[in-house]
Protein backbone atom coordinates (compact mmCIF):
# COMPACT_ATOMS: atom_id res chain seq x y z
CA UNK A 1 0.00 0.00 0.00
CA UNK A 2 1.23 3.65 -1.17
CA UNK A 3 2.06 6.21 1.49
CA UNK A 4 0.70 9.60 1.21
CA UNK A 5 2.02 12.80 2.14
CA UNK A 6 0.37 16.40 2.68
CA UNK A 7 0.61 18.58 -0.24
CA UNK A 8 -1.09 21.84 0.93
CA UNK A 9 -2.84 22.13 3.58
CA UNK A 10 -3.48 25.58 6.09
CA UNK A 11 -0.66 27.67 6.06
CA UNK A 12 1.17 27.65 9.70
CA UNK A 13 1.20 31.67 9.50
CA UNK A 14 -2.64 31.57 9.49
CA UNK A 15 -3.82 30.72 13.90
CA UNK A 16 -5.23 27.26 13.85
CA UNK A 17 -8.34 28.25 15.80
CA UNK A 18 -9.68 32.20 15.55
CA UNK A 19 -10.61 33.78 18.40
CA UNK A 20 -13.64 36.13 17.76
CA UNK A 21 -16.14 36.97 19.68
CA UNK A 22 -19.17 34.50 18.52
CA UNK A 23 -18.55 30.79 17.35
CA UNK A 24 -17.32 30.17 14.07
CA UNK A 25 -13.84 29.71 15.45
CA UNK A 26 -12.43 27.71 12.77
CA UNK A 27 -13.80 29.35 9.74
CA UNK A 28 -13.59 32.76 8.49
CA UNK A 29 -16.07 35.59 8.18
CA UNK A 30 -16.09 36.03 5.04
CA UNK A 31 -18.73 35.57 2.19
CA UNK A 32 -18.69 31.66 0.38
CA UNK A 33 -16.33 32.32 -2.19
CA UNK A 34 -15.12 35.48 -1.29
CA UNK A 35 -11.79 36.48 -2.86
CA UNK A 36 -10.30 37.85 0.84
CA UNK A 37 -9.99 34.30 2.06
CA UNK A 38 -8.03 33.40 -1.47
CA UNK A 39 -5.81 35.92 -1.23
CA UNK A 40 -5.45 35.43 2.97
CA UNK A 41 -4.41 32.05 1.99
CA UNK A 42 -2.00 32.79 -0.74
CA UNK A 43 -0.85 35.61 1.23
CA UNK A 44 0.06 33.59 4.54
CA UNK A 45 1.46 30.67 2.41
CA UNK A 46 3.94 33.17 1.20
CA UNK A 47 4.89 34.27 4.33
CA UNK A 48 5.29 30.85 5.74
CA UNK A 49 7.39 29.63 3.10
CA UNK A 50 9.52 33.07 3.08
CA UNK A 51 10.71 32.14 6.74
CA UNK A 52 9.58 35.57 7.42
CA UNK A 53 6.37 35.25 10.00
CA UNK A 54 8.39 36.20 12.92
CA UNK A 55 9.11 39.68 11.74
CA UNK A 56 5.80 40.24 9.57
CA UNK A 57 3.40 43.16 10.68
CA UNK A 58 0.55 43.35 8.78
CA UNK A 59 -1.93 46.23 8.47
CA UNK A 60 -5.36 45.76 8.04
CA UNK A 61 -7.80 48.04 6.43
CA UNK A 62 -11.28 49.05 7.30
CA UNK A 63 -13.65 47.00 4.58
CA UNK A 64 -14.35 43.43 4.57
CA UNK A 65 -10.86 42.29 6.05
CA UNK A 66 -11.05 44.59 9.14
CA UNK A 67 -10.36 41.42 11.00
CA UNK A 68 -7.17 39.96 8.80
CA UNK A 69 -5.70 40.52 12.39
CA UNK A 70 -8.11 37.53 13.64
CA UNK A 71 -6.09 35.26 11.30
CA UNK A 72 -2.73 35.92 10.86
CA UNK A 73 -0.67 34.93 13.14
CA UNK A 74 2.24 37.83 13.04
CA UNK A 75 2.55 41.54 14.37
CA UNK A 76 -0.79 43.21 13.15
CA UNK A 77 -2.03 46.76 13.50
CA UNK A 78 -5.90 47.63 12.59
CA UNK A 79 -5.72 51.38 11.36
CA UNK A 80 -8.68 53.73 10.43
CA UNK A 81 -10.26 53.49 6.93
CA UNK A 82 -8.05 54.66 4.34
CA UNK A 83 -4.55 55.18 6.69
CA UNK A 84 -2.46 51.87 5.36
CA UNK A 85 0.17 52.97 3.64
CA UNK A 86 0.79 55.93 6.21
CA UNK A 87 0.33 53.64 9.15
CA UNK A 88 2.47 51.06 7.41
CA UNK A 89 5.12 53.83 6.30
CA UNK A 90 5.81 54.41 10.28
CA UNK A 91 5.88 51.10 11.23
CA UNK A 92 8.35 50.39 8.64
CA UNK A 93 10.20 53.52 9.45
CA UNK A 94 10.51 52.67 13.47
CA UNK A 95 11.47 48.65 12.49
CA UNK A 96 13.59 48.77 9.47
CA UNK A 97 14.29 44.78 9.81
CA UNK A 98 10.42 44.00 9.93
CA UNK A 99 8.73 43.14 7.26
CA UNK A 100 5.50 44.99 6.32
CA UNK A 101 2.30 44.14 4.16
CA UNK A 102 -0.45 46.35 4.28
CA UNK A 103 -3.76 45.20 2.81
CA UNK A 104 -6.11 47.38 1.79
CA UNK A 105 -9.77 46.83 -0.37
CA UNK A 106 -10.59 49.28 -2.81
CA UNK A 107 -12.49 51.52 -1.15
CA UNK A 108 -10.08 51.83 1.11
CA UNK A 109 -6.90 52.33 -1.31
CA UNK A 110 -8.60 53.74 -4.05
CA UNK A 111 -11.61 56.50 -2.54
CA UNK A 112 -11.15 58.00 0.93
CA UNK A 113 -6.74 56.56 1.14
CA UNK A 114 -6.03 57.60 -2.22
CA UNK A 115 -3.42 60.46 -1.26
CA UNK A 116 -1.67 57.93 1.69
CA UNK A 117 -0.80 55.70 -1.03
CA UNK A 118 -0.45 58.01 -4.00
CA UNK A 119 2.55 59.31 -1.91
CA UNK A 120 3.68 56.15 -0.41
CA UNK A 121 3.99 54.80 -3.86
CA UNK A 122 6.18 57.45 -4.92
CA UNK A 123 8.19 58.25 -1.47
CA UNK A 124 8.76 54.33 -2.51
CA UNK A 125 8.86 52.79 0.74
CA UNK A 126 10.00 49.73 1.50
CA UNK A 127 6.65 47.97 2.47
CA UNK A 128 4.24 45.54 0.24
CA UNK A 129 0.76 46.61 -0.58
CA UNK A 130 -2.07 44.04 -1.20
CA UNK A 131 -4.86 45.56 -3.09
CA UNK A 132 -8.14 43.59 -2.99
CA UNK A 133 -10.14 45.31 -5.84
CA UNK A 134 -13.54 43.82 -5.89
CA UNK A 135 -14.96 46.92 -7.90
CA UNK A 136 -17.70 47.39 -4.71
CA UNK A 137 -17.54 49.28 -1.22
CA UNK A 138 -18.24 45.45 0.10
CA UNK A 139 -18.29 45.97 4.07
CA UNK A 140 -21.21 48.83 3.83
CA UNK A 141 -23.35 47.42 1.50
CA UNK A 142 -22.28 47.46 -2.03
CA UNK A 143 -21.70 51.16 -2.85
CA UNK A 144 -20.02 52.17 -5.81
CA UNK A 145 -15.76 52.46 -5.31
CA UNK A 146 -13.82 54.19 -7.79
CA UNK A 147 -13.08 50.74 -9.49
CA UNK A 148 -16.60 50.52 -10.22
CA UNK A 149 -17.01 49.52 -13.91
CA UNK A 150 -18.94 51.51 -16.14
CA UNK A 151 -22.62 50.50 -16.39
CA UNK A 152 -22.27 48.14 -13.22
CA UNK A 153 -25.20 48.63 -10.95
CA UNK A 154 -24.63 49.27 -6.71
CA UNK A 155 -26.60 51.56 -4.18
CA UNK A 156 -25.09 54.55 -5.20
CA UNK A 157 -25.25 53.91 -8.82
CA UNK A 158 -28.71 51.86 -9.10
CA UNK A 159 -28.76 52.56 -13.16
CA UNK A 160 -25.46 52.38 -13.78
CA UNK A 161 -22.06 53.69 -13.10
CA UNK A 162 -22.26 56.34 -15.91
CA UNK A 163 -18.97 57.80 -17.10
CA UNK A 164 -20.57 61.14 -18.13
CA UNK A 165 -21.68 61.48 -14.17
CA UNK A 166 -18.96 59.19 -12.27
CA UNK A 167 -16.06 59.61 -14.11
CA UNK A 168 -14.06 56.16 -15.48
CA UNK A 169 -13.13 52.89 -13.18
CA UNK A 170 -9.70 53.83 -11.43
CA UNK A 171 -6.41 51.43 -12.90
CA UNK A 172 -4.73 51.87 -9.55
CA UNK A 173 -1.98 50.04 -10.96
CA UNK A 174 -1.20 51.77 -13.67
CA UNK A 175 -1.52 54.97 -12.03
CA UNK A 176 1.19 53.89 -9.43
CA UNK A 177 3.28 52.36 -12.09
CA UNK A 178 3.53 56.31 -13.96
CA UNK A 179 5.36 57.56 -11.12
CA UNK A 180 9.15 56.72 -10.47
CA UNK A 181 9.15 55.80 -7.04
CA UNK A 182 7.54 52.30 -6.78
CA UNK A 183 9.56 49.16 -7.95
CA UNK A 184 7.19 46.36 -8.37
CA UNK A 185 3.38 46.41 -9.23
CA UNK A 186 1.74 43.71 -11.21
CA UNK A 187 -1.90 43.10 -11.65
CA UNK A 188 -3.39 39.52 -11.34
CA UNK A 189 -6.80 37.97 -11.31
CA UNK A 190 -8.59 35.18 -8.96
CA UNK A 191 -10.47 34.46 -12.01
CA UNK A 192 -9.91 30.94 -12.61
CA UNK A 193 -7.34 28.78 -11.17
CA UNK A 194 -4.44 29.39 -13.42
CA UNK A 195 -4.90 33.07 -12.36
CA UNK A 196 -4.82 32.59 -8.86
CA UNK A 197 -2.15 30.26 -9.63
CA UNK A 198 -0.22 33.40 -11.22
CA UNK A 199 -1.36 36.08 -8.35
CA UNK A 200 0.64 33.40 -6.28
CA UNK A 201 3.75 33.86 -7.67
CA UNK A 202 3.25 37.68 -7.89
CA UNK A 203 2.55 37.87 -4.21
CA UNK A 204 6.11 36.13 -4.17
CA UNK A 205 7.85 38.25 -6.02
CA UNK A 206 6.59 41.50 -4.11
CA UNK A 207 7.67 40.44 -0.63
CA UNK A 208 11.24 39.32 -2.07
CA UNK A 209 11.64 42.65 -3.19
CA UNK A 210 10.59 44.18 0.53
CA UNK A 211 13.01 41.44 1.79
CA UNK A 212 16.10 42.30 -0.48
CA UNK A 213 15.38 46.23 0.39
CA UNK A 214 14.64 47.59 -3.21
CA UNK A 215 11.25 49.57 -2.20
CA UNK A 216 7.49 49.65 -2.69
CA UNK A 217 5.92 47.06 -4.25
CA UNK A 218 2.26 46.31 -5.23
CA UNK A 219 -0.14 43.42 -6.07
CA UNK A 220 -3.63 44.58 -7.38
CA UNK A 221 -5.91 41.11 -7.13
CA UNK A 222 -9.18 41.48 -9.31
CA UNK A 223 -11.36 39.58 -6.72
CA UNK A 224 -14.62 38.20 -6.81
CA UNK A 225 -17.36 39.34 -4.06
CA UNK A 226 -20.49 37.23 -4.81
CA UNK A 227 -22.60 38.54 -2.05
CA UNK A 228 -22.88 42.09 -3.43
CA UNK A 229 -22.31 41.37 -7.23
CA UNK A 230 -25.63 38.65 -6.65
CA UNK A 231 -23.65 35.48 -7.85
CA UNK A 232 -23.23 32.81 -6.96
CA UNK A 233 -19.32 31.64 -6.26
CA UNK A 234 -19.01 30.06 -9.38
CA UNK A 235 -20.52 33.22 -11.44
CA UNK A 236 -18.56 35.72 -9.53
CA UNK A 237 -15.53 33.97 -10.09
CA UNK A 238 -16.62 33.61 -14.01
CA UNK A 239 -17.41 37.65 -13.80
CA UNK A 240 -13.91 38.43 -13.00
CA UNK A 241 -11.98 36.94 -15.62
CA UNK A 242 -14.97 37.64 -18.81
CA UNK A 243 -16.08 41.09 -17.57
CA UNK A 244 -13.41 42.61 -15.01
CA UNK A 245 -10.11 41.32 -16.33
CA UNK A 246 -11.12 43.18 -19.95
CA UNK A 247 -11.81 46.95 -18.10
CA UNK A 248 -8.30 45.91 -15.97
CA UNK A 249 -5.74 44.42 -18.25
CA UNK A 250 -3.33 41.99 -16.11
CA UNK A 251 0.68 41.87 -15.64
CA UNK A 252 3.27 43.80 -14.32
CA UNK A 253 2.63 47.24 -14.52
CA UNK A 254 6.39 48.20 -13.50
CA UNK A 255 9.46 46.24 -12.68
CA UNK A 256 12.26 48.23 -11.45
CA UNK A 257 13.80 45.48 -9.54
CA UNK A 258 17.47 45.46 -11.46
CA UNK A 259 17.81 48.67 -11.73
CA UNK A 260 17.04 49.58 -7.88
CA UNK A 261 19.71 48.81 -5.02
CA UNK A 262 19.05 48.79 -1.49
CA UNK A 263 19.59 51.87 0.80
CA UNK A 264 22.72 51.83 3.37
CA UNK A 265 21.76 50.75 6.46
CA UNK A 266 19.13 53.25 8.50
CA UNK A 267 21.32 54.56 11.25
CA UNK A 268 20.65 53.64 14.25
CA UNK A 269 17.80 55.12 16.99
CA UNK A 270 19.19 57.63 18.99
CA UNK A 271 18.80 55.72 22.62
CA UNK A 272 16.41 57.70 24.71
CA UNK A 273 18.98 58.70 27.26
CA UNK A 274 20.50 60.38 24.98
CA UNK A 275 17.63 63.03 25.14
CA UNK A 276 18.15 65.55 27.35
CA UNK A 277 21.74 65.95 26.03
CA UNK A 278 19.92 66.68 22.99
CA UNK A 279 17.45 68.45 24.47
CA UNK A 280 20.17 70.93 26.58
CA UNK A 281 17.75 69.55 29.49
CA UNK A 282 19.79 70.47 32.82
CA UNK A 283 20.82 66.85 34.09
CA UNK A 284 19.52 63.06 34.13
CA UNK A 285 18.63 63.52 37.99
CA UNK A 286 14.94 63.48 38.07
CA UNK A 287 13.48 66.87 38.93
CA UNK A 288 13.38 68.19 42.31
CA UNK A 289 10.70 68.22 44.15
CA UNK A 290 8.56 71.83 44.05
CA UNK A 291 10.14 74.12 46.86
CA UNK A 292 7.14 75.31 48.70
CA UNK A 293 4.51 73.17 50.58
CA UNK A 294 2.41 75.82 49.99
CA UNK A 295 -0.18 74.64 46.58
CA UNK A 296 0.74 76.68 44.32
CA UNK A 297 -1.16 78.06 40.83
CA UNK A 298 0.30 80.98 38.76
CA UNK A 299 -1.61 82.15 35.86
CA UNK A 300 0.26 84.17 33.99
CA UNK A 301 0.00 86.74 30.96
CA UNK A 302 2.47 88.25 29.14
CA UNK A 303 2.16 90.97 26.97
CA UNK A 304 3.54 93.39 24.48
CA UNK A 305 4.53 94.09 21.09
CA UNK A 306 6.33 91.05 18.71
CA UNK A 307 10.15 91.70 19.12
CA UNK A 308 10.08 92.94 23.16
CA UNK A 309 10.74 89.30 23.74
CA UNK A 310 7.03 88.87 25.13
CA UNK A 311 7.25 85.11 24.34
CA UNK A 312 11.06 84.21 25.82
CA UNK A 313 10.06 85.66 29.08
CA UNK A 314 6.83 83.55 29.06
CA UNK A 315 9.19 80.45 28.18
CA UNK A 316 11.76 81.39 31.04
CA UNK A 317 9.02 81.02 33.88
CA UNK A 318 7.75 78.04 32.16
CA UNK A 319 10.97 76.27 31.92
CA UNK A 320 12.29 77.51 35.16
CA UNK A 321 9.11 76.26 36.94
CA UNK A 322 9.79 72.48 35.02
CA UNK A 323 13.68 72.58 36.96
CA UNK A 324 11.79 73.37 40.01
CA UNK A 325 9.61 70.55 39.78
CA UNK A 326 6.36 71.84 38.96
CA UNK A 327 3.69 71.48 36.59
CA UNK A 328 3.98 74.18 33.71
CA UNK A 329 2.42 75.14 30.26
CA UNK A 330 3.16 77.92 27.89
CA UNK A 331 0.80 78.55 24.92
CA UNK A 332 2.11 81.65 22.82
CA UNK A 333 -0.20 83.58 20.32
CA UNK A 334 0.89 86.15 18.64
CA UNK A 335 -0.47 87.58 15.21
CA UNK A 336 1.27 86.84 11.71
CA UNK A 337 3.21 90.19 12.00
CA UNK A 338 6.66 88.63 12.99
CA UNK A 339 7.77 92.35 14.52
CA UNK A 340 5.39 95.31 16.14
CA UNK A 341 2.48 93.16 15.90
CA UNK A 342 0.89 92.53 19.23
CA UNK A 343 2.44 89.06 21.24
CA UNK A 344 1.10 87.62 24.16
CA UNK A 345 1.20 84.07 25.67
CA UNK A 346 -0.46 82.17 28.34
CA UNK A 347 1.97 80.89 31.44
CA UNK A 348 0.82 78.33 34.53
CA UNK A 349 2.86 76.90 37.33
CA UNK A 350 1.26 74.65 39.37
CA UNK A 351 1.66 72.56 42.02
CA UNK A 352 -0.85 70.15 40.81
CA UNK A 353 -1.41 68.62 37.07
CA UNK A 354 -3.14 71.63 34.66
CA UNK A 355 -6.64 71.35 33.30
CA UNK A 356 -6.27 74.34 30.44
CA UNK A 357 -3.01 76.34 29.26
CA UNK A 358 -5.22 78.72 28.59
CA UNK A 359 -5.06 81.60 30.95
CA UNK A 360 -8.22 83.95 30.80
CA UNK A 361 -8.28 85.22 33.98
CA UNK A 362 -4.73 85.57 35.11
CA UNK A 363 -3.93 86.47 38.75
CA UNK A 364 -0.69 87.83 37.40
CA UNK A 365 -0.17 90.48 34.10
CA UNK A 366 3.60 91.52 32.70
CA UNK A 367 2.64 94.26 30.70
CA UNK A 368 5.65 95.46 28.50
CA UNK A 369 3.27 98.29 26.86
CA UNK A 370 0.54 100.12 27.13
CA UNK A 371 -1.99 98.63 24.49
CA UNK A 372 -1.27 95.38 26.32
CA UNK A 373 -2.19 96.73 29.75
CA UNK A 374 -5.37 98.25 28.83
CA UNK A 375 -6.19 95.26 26.82
CA UNK A 376 -5.74 92.69 29.98
CA UNK A 377 -5.61 94.69 32.91
CA UNK A 378 -9.44 94.28 33.81
CA UNK A 379 -8.80 90.19 33.25
CA UNK A 380 -6.80 89.97 36.36
CA UNK A 381 -8.21 88.29 39.36
CA UNK A 382 -8.65 90.44 42.57
CA UNK A 383 -5.49 90.56 44.90
CA UNK A 384 -3.49 89.70 41.36
CA UNK A 385 -0.07 90.85 40.56
CA UNK A 386 0.53 93.60 38.03
CA UNK A 387 4.09 94.70 36.57
CA UNK A 388 4.19 97.42 34.18
CA UNK A 389 6.49 99.03 31.70
CA UNK A 390 5.89 102.71 32.22
CA UNK A 391 6.16 105.51 34.69
CA UNK A 392 2.57 105.18 35.72
CA UNK A 393 -0.28 103.41 35.20
CA UNK A 394 -3.15 105.61 33.33
CA UNK A 395 -5.61 106.90 34.94
CA UNK A 396 -8.67 105.65 33.73
CA UNK A 397 -6.75 101.99 33.99
CA UNK A 398 -6.42 101.67 37.79
CA UNK A 399 -7.54 99.06 40.16
CA UNK A 400 -7.12 99.30 43.83
CA UNK A 401 -7.67 95.06 44.42
CA UNK A 402 -4.37 94.87 42.50
CA UNK A 403 -0.86 94.84 43.74
CA UNK A 404 0.49 96.51 40.89
CA UNK A 405 4.50 98.31 39.99
CA UNK A 406 5.22 100.80 37.07
CA UNK A 407 8.15 101.56 36.20
CA UNK A 408 10.34 102.90 33.04
CA UNK A 409 12.08 99.10 32.69
CA UNK A 410 12.81 99.83 29.03
CA UNK A 411 15.25 102.78 30.55
CA UNK A 412 16.68 100.24 33.04
CA UNK A 413 17.46 97.74 30.66
CA UNK A 414 18.77 100.78 27.61
CA UNK A 415 21.13 102.14 30.71
CA UNK A 416 22.37 98.55 31.68
CA UNK A 417 23.28 98.39 27.89
CA UNK A 418 20.42 97.38 25.86
CA UNK A 419 16.79 98.46 26.14
CA UNK A 420 16.33 94.68 24.64
CA UNK A 421 16.61 93.01 28.22
CA UNK A 422 13.58 94.87 29.42
CA UNK A 423 11.77 91.21 29.29
CA UNK A 424 14.44 89.89 31.98
CA UNK A 425 14.40 93.28 34.26
CA UNK A 426 10.29 92.91 34.43
CA UNK A 427 11.28 89.33 35.02
CA UNK A 428 13.11 89.99 38.22
CA UNK A 429 10.68 92.47 38.92
CA UNK A 430 7.87 89.62 38.91
CA UNK A 431 9.88 87.13 40.72
CA UNK A 432 10.81 89.55 43.62
CA UNK A 433 7.45 90.84 44.14
CA UNK A 434 5.67 87.18 44.01
CA UNK A 435 8.19 84.71 45.04
CA UNK A 436 7.53 82.91 42.37
CA UNK A 437 10.04 80.25 41.80
CA UNK A 438 13.85 80.24 43.46
CA UNK A 439 16.85 81.76 41.80
CA UNK A 440 18.37 78.32 40.75
CA UNK A 441 16.05 77.07 38.03
CA UNK A 442 15.99 80.86 37.27
CA UNK A 443 19.22 80.41 36.41
CA UNK A 444 19.43 76.70 34.91
CA UNK A 445 16.88 77.65 32.55
CA UNK A 446 18.47 80.95 31.42
CA UNK A 447 21.36 78.86 30.72
CA UNK A 448 19.40 76.73 28.26
CA UNK A 449 17.67 79.13 26.27
CA UNK A 450 20.27 82.45 26.18
CA UNK A 451 22.72 80.48 23.81
CA UNK A 452 25.30 83.92 23.40
CA UNK A 453 27.17 84.50 26.43
CA UNK A 454 27.57 88.13 25.97
CA UNK A 455 23.65 88.21 26.28
CA UNK A 456 23.88 85.76 29.16
CA UNK A 457 26.08 88.22 31.62
CA UNK A 458 23.71 91.17 30.27
CA UNK A 459 20.56 88.92 31.19
CA UNK A 460 22.13 88.27 34.53
CA UNK A 461 22.64 91.84 35.57
CA UNK A 462 19.30 93.07 34.32
CA UNK A 463 17.55 90.28 36.10
CA UNK A 464 19.65 91.59 39.30
CA UNK A 465 18.79 95.10 38.81
CA UNK A 466 14.95 94.13 38.17
CA UNK A 467 14.75 92.13 41.98
CA UNK A 468 16.50 95.40 43.45
CA UNK A 469 13.90 98.20 41.72
CA UNK A 470 11.08 96.16 43.26
CA UNK A 471 12.39 94.81 46.87
CA UNK A 472 9.74 92.45 47.53
CA UNK A 473 6.95 93.93 50.18
CA UNK A 474 6.63 97.16 47.39
CA UNK A 475 4.46 97.77 45.73
CA UNK A 476 2.14 100.84 44.79
CA UNK A 477 -1.62 100.79 44.71
CA UNK A 478 -2.10 102.73 41.43
CA UNK B 1 0.96 8.48 6.15
CA UNK B 2 -0.97 5.70 5.37
CA UNK B 3 -4.55 6.41 3.68
CA UNK B 4 -6.65 3.53 3.46
CA UNK B 5 -8.96 4.08 0.80
CA UNK B 6 -6.94 6.61 -1.36
CA UNK B 7 -6.73 3.60 -3.62
CA UNK B 8 -3.12 3.71 -5.00
CA UNK B 9 -4.61 7.09 -6.85
CA UNK B 10 -1.63 9.93 -7.13
CA UNK B 11 -3.45 11.89 -4.75
CA UNK B 12 -6.05 12.61 -2.09
CA UNK B 13 -8.07 15.13 -0.64
CA UNK B 14 -9.78 15.22 2.83
CA UNK B 15 -12.54 18.18 2.96
CA UNK B 16 -13.65 19.06 6.66
CA UNK B 17 -17.38 19.51 5.64
CA UNK B 18 -17.88 21.70 8.78
CA UNK B 19 -15.48 24.34 7.98
CA UNK B 20 -16.10 23.90 4.14
CA UNK B 21 -18.86 26.87 2.89
CA UNK B 22 -20.43 25.58 0.01
CA UNK B 23 -19.16 28.00 -2.44
CA UNK B 24 -18.56 25.41 -5.01
CA UNK B 25 -15.21 26.97 -6.30
CA UNK B 26 -13.06 23.47 -5.48
CA UNK B 27 -15.65 21.40 -8.20
CA UNK B 28 -15.13 23.43 -10.75
CA UNK B 29 -11.25 23.94 -10.64
CA UNK B 30 -11.23 20.19 -10.35
CA UNK B 31 -10.25 18.73 -13.31
CA UNK B 32 -10.73 14.55 -13.60
CA UNK B 33 -14.16 15.81 -11.72
CA UNK B 34 -13.77 13.72 -8.74
CA UNK B 35 -15.23 16.45 -6.02
CA UNK B 36 -18.93 17.08 -5.81
CA UNK B 37 -21.42 19.23 -3.57
CA UNK B 38 -22.98 16.50 -1.15
CA UNK B 39 -27.05 16.54 -0.27
CA UNK B 40 -26.14 16.71 3.22
CA UNK B 41 -26.17 19.97 4.99
CA UNK B 42 -23.55 20.73 7.21
CA UNK B 43 -23.52 23.26 10.58
CA UNK B 44 -23.60 26.15 8.82
CA UNK B 45 -26.42 24.88 6.64
CA UNK B 46 -23.99 24.87 3.12
CA UNK B 47 -23.61 21.68 0.90
CA UNK B 48 -20.17 20.60 1.66
CA UNK B 49 -17.87 19.70 -1.03
CA UNK B 50 -16.78 15.93 -1.26
CA UNK B 51 -14.79 13.63 -2.81
CA UNK B 52 -15.75 10.83 -4.75
CA UNK B 53 -13.12 8.75 -3.28
CA UNK B 54 -11.11 8.10 -5.99
CA UNK B 55 -9.03 9.50 -9.22
CA UNK B 56 -7.61 12.64 -7.56
CA UNK B 57 -4.15 13.02 -8.89
CA UNK B 58 -3.35 15.52 -6.40
CA UNK B 59 -2.68 18.42 -8.32
CA UNK B 60 -3.58 21.15 -5.65
CA UNK B 61 -5.73 23.20 -7.65
CA UNK B 62 -8.59 22.74 -5.46
CA UNK B 63 -6.62 23.71 -2.39
CA UNK B 64 -5.65 27.13 -4.20
CA UNK B 65 -9.40 27.80 -5.80
CA UNK B 66 -10.86 27.48 -1.99
CA UNK B 67 -11.30 30.78 0.01
CA UNK B 68 -11.77 28.79 3.30
CA UNK B 69 -8.10 28.27 4.69
CA UNK B 70 -8.65 24.98 7.02
CA UNK B 71 -11.33 23.28 4.86
CA UNK B 72 -9.21 21.24 2.60
CA UNK B 73 -5.91 19.67 2.80
CA UNK B 74 -4.27 17.45 -0.57
CA UNK B 75 -1.95 14.87 -0.33
CA UNK B 76 0.50 13.41 -2.77
CA UNK B 77 1.92 9.71 -3.31
CA UNK B 78 5.24 9.74 -1.80
CA UNK B 79 7.23 8.24 -4.63
CA UNK B 80 9.79 6.06 -2.93
CA UNK B 81 6.27 3.69 -2.16
CA UNK B 82 4.96 4.06 -5.27
C1 LIG C 1 -13.74 57.29 8.02
C2 LIG C 1 -14.70 56.27 7.56
N1 LIG C 1 -15.48 56.53 6.51
C3 LIG C 1 -16.35 55.61 6.06
C4 LIG C 1 -16.45 54.39 6.69
C5 LIG C 1 -17.44 53.37 6.19
N2 LIG C 1 -16.82 52.29 5.43
C6 LIG C 1 -16.49 51.14 6.03
S1 LIG C 1 -15.85 50.03 4.96
C7 LIG C 1 -16.02 51.10 3.66
C8 LIG C 1 -15.64 50.72 2.26
C9 LIG C 1 -14.92 49.45 2.17
O1 LIG C 1 -14.72 49.12 0.84
P1 LIG C 1 -13.40 48.39 0.35
O2 LIG C 1 -12.22 49.10 0.87
O3 LIG C 1 -13.50 48.23 -1.12
O4 LIG C 1 -13.43 46.98 1.12
P2 LIG C 1 -14.27 45.67 0.80
O5 LIG C 1 -15.26 45.61 1.92
O6 LIG C 1 -14.91 45.82 -0.53
O7 LIG C 1 -13.26 44.59 0.85
C10 LIG C 1 -16.57 52.31 4.09
C11 LIG C 1 -16.86 53.44 3.20
C12 LIG C 1 -15.59 54.14 7.79
N3 LIG C 1 -15.60 52.97 8.44
N4 LIG C 1 -14.74 55.08 8.22
S1 LIG D 1 -19.36 41.27 1.07
FE1 LIG D 1 -18.06 40.71 -0.65
S2 LIG D 1 -16.00 41.30 -0.05
FE2 LIG D 1 -17.24 41.26 1.80
S3 LIG D 1 -16.96 39.23 2.67
FE3 LIG D 1 -18.77 39.15 1.39
S4 LIG D 1 -18.04 38.50 -0.59
FE4 LIG D 1 -16.27 39.17 0.55
S1 LIG E 1 -6.03 17.82 -5.99
FE1 LIG E 1 -6.58 18.19 -8.12
S2 LIG E 1 -7.42 16.29 -8.82
FE2 LIG E 1 -7.38 16.15 -6.61
S3 LIG E 1 -9.40 16.83 -6.01
FE3 LIG E 1 -8.08 18.63 -5.97
S4 LIG E 1 -8.34 19.53 -7.99
FE4 LIG E 1 -9.13 17.46 -8.11
S1 LIG F 1 -13.86 25.62 -2.30
FE1 LIG F 1 -13.58 25.20 -0.13
S2 LIG F 1 -15.31 26.20 0.84
FE2 LIG F 1 -15.75 26.08 -1.32
S3 LIG F 1 -16.90 24.20 -1.53
FE3 LIG F 1 -14.80 23.64 -1.90
S4 LIG F 1 -14.01 23.07 0.09
FE4 LIG F 1 -15.90 24.10 0.44
MG1 LIG G 1 -14.01 46.60 -2.26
Amino acid sequence: MPNYAILHEKPECLYEDYERKSELHRQTHYCPGCGHGIVHKLLAEAITELGIQDRTILISPVGCSVFAYYYFDVGNVQVAHGRAAAVATAVKRAHPHSIVISYQGDGDLAAIGSAEILHCANRGENITTIFVNNAIYGMTGGQMAPTTLLGQKTTTSPTGRDFHHDGAPMKVGEMLSALDGPTYIERVSLGNVKQIMLARKAIRKALETQIAGLGFSLVEFLSPCPTIWKLDPVDAQKHVHDVMEKHYPLGVKCDRIAERTAPPEPAPMTPLTDLPRILRLPSTEPAPLHFSEEPLDWRIRVAGFGGQGVLLLGQLLAEAGMDAGLHVSWLPSYGPEMRSGTSNCHVRLCSSEIDSPVVSRPNALLALNEPSLRKFIATVEPGGVVIYNGDSIPADCSRHDLRIVAQPFAEIADSLGSAKALNIVMLGAFLSLSHALPDSPIESALKRLVKSERWLELDRRALAVGRERVPAEEFVHA
Amino acid sequence: MFIENANGDRGYVEINPEECKGCGLCVASCVPKVLHMADRLNHLGYHPAQYLGHGCNGCGLCFYTCPEPGALRVFKREAAAA
